[in-house]
């Protein structure tokens, strides 16, 4: 790392952009996307034009960092693993079940803590104890 | 019942991709949200630091964005606390042993073009709409 005050001022930065992007894209009410989620019902197609506009943009820099081979100011960290297994679609299948039920996902939830959002100021603390309770499974039994 | 509104779909999602690359580009990280917040238990040093100046950055820009377009946040009343428990505990959960949720896998592992994160992706929307869908019709 060349600058620990710019690593953080990114950081901050960037966390921003995601805080007004989430609040911008209404992805943050949850009955937004729940009715994303029910086609058959009263559907709403936002979230599918935040994901792709999201994505064009978010692959575009990935494009300037593999061309270029590293990031500016650290080592890049990418994710190396590359084997697909029960761990990763069981945990991703019981992530969807969770977001179905009640419109949150990880993003959006942290972002709603912003305005007292009673749902977000108990479903963090929950989720957190699901992320260690996820941990313990993995060490376990996995 | 909400309003499909594309454009501030197309712009938002703009912004949350622009805050994934500047991540990357500059600091060579992914911006996982589930990641982040756990690594930000985990973590010691710099390397909890930054994740906490990132979430402080999510939660100030939300707030900064009402506080200046005027804007009303959405607040839904009257949701089951039980349902709300159990999905927080599923996406905890699920999150943690599939290693990313819809930023990591989402909007930074697509693209990367990788496989997992296609799989995951996949296997998410498709679990998500069967749960939203037989929720809302079935029940």
């Amino acid at each position: 790392m060349r600058s620990k005050f710019a690593f953080f001022l990114i950081s901050l930065l960037s966390g921003l952009l995601f805080g007004v992007g989430l609040a911008i894209s209404k992805m943050i009410n949850p009955e937004k996307v729940l009715n994303f989620l029910d086609i058959f019902g009263t559907w709403d197609a936002s979230l599918i034009l935040v994901m792709a506009s999201g994505l064009l943009i978010s692959a575009a820099g990935v494009y300037w960092v593999k061309r270029r081979g590293n990031a500016i100011n650290a080592d890049l960290q990418l994710p190396t693993k590359t084997e697909i297994d029960g761990r990763l679609v069981t945990g991703s299948a019981l992530f969807g079940i969770g977001w179905g039920l009640a419109g949150y996902c990880p993003g959006p939830v942290v972002a709603s803590l912003a305005y007292g959002n009673t749902e977000a100021m108990l479903f963090v603390p929950v989720m957190i104890i699901g992320f260690y309770l996820g941990e313990q499974i993995e060490k376990r039994w996995l | 019942m909400t309003d499909f509104t594309p454009y501030s779909a197309i712009l938002g999602g703009a912004l949350i991709g622009l805050a994934a690359a500047l991540l990357l580009i500059f600091n060579g990280r992914i911006a996982g949200i589930s990641g982040i917040v756990w690594n930000t238990i985990t973590q010691t040093g710099w390397e909890r630091a930054w994740r906490l100046f990132f979430l402080l950055g999510i939660v100030g820009g939300t707030y900064g964005w009402f506080l200046l377009s005027g804007e009303t946040p959405p607040i839904r009343t009257g949701f089951s606390t039980l349902k709300l428990i159990s999905a927080a505990l599923l996406v905890g959960i699920g999150t943690r042993l599939g290693s990313g949720c819809t930023s990591g896998h989402g909007i930074c592992g697509l693209a990367r073009f990788s496989k997992r994160s296609l799989i995951a992706v996949v296997t998410f929307m498709f679990t998500t709409m069967l749960t939203a869908g037989v929720l809302r019709h079935a029940l």
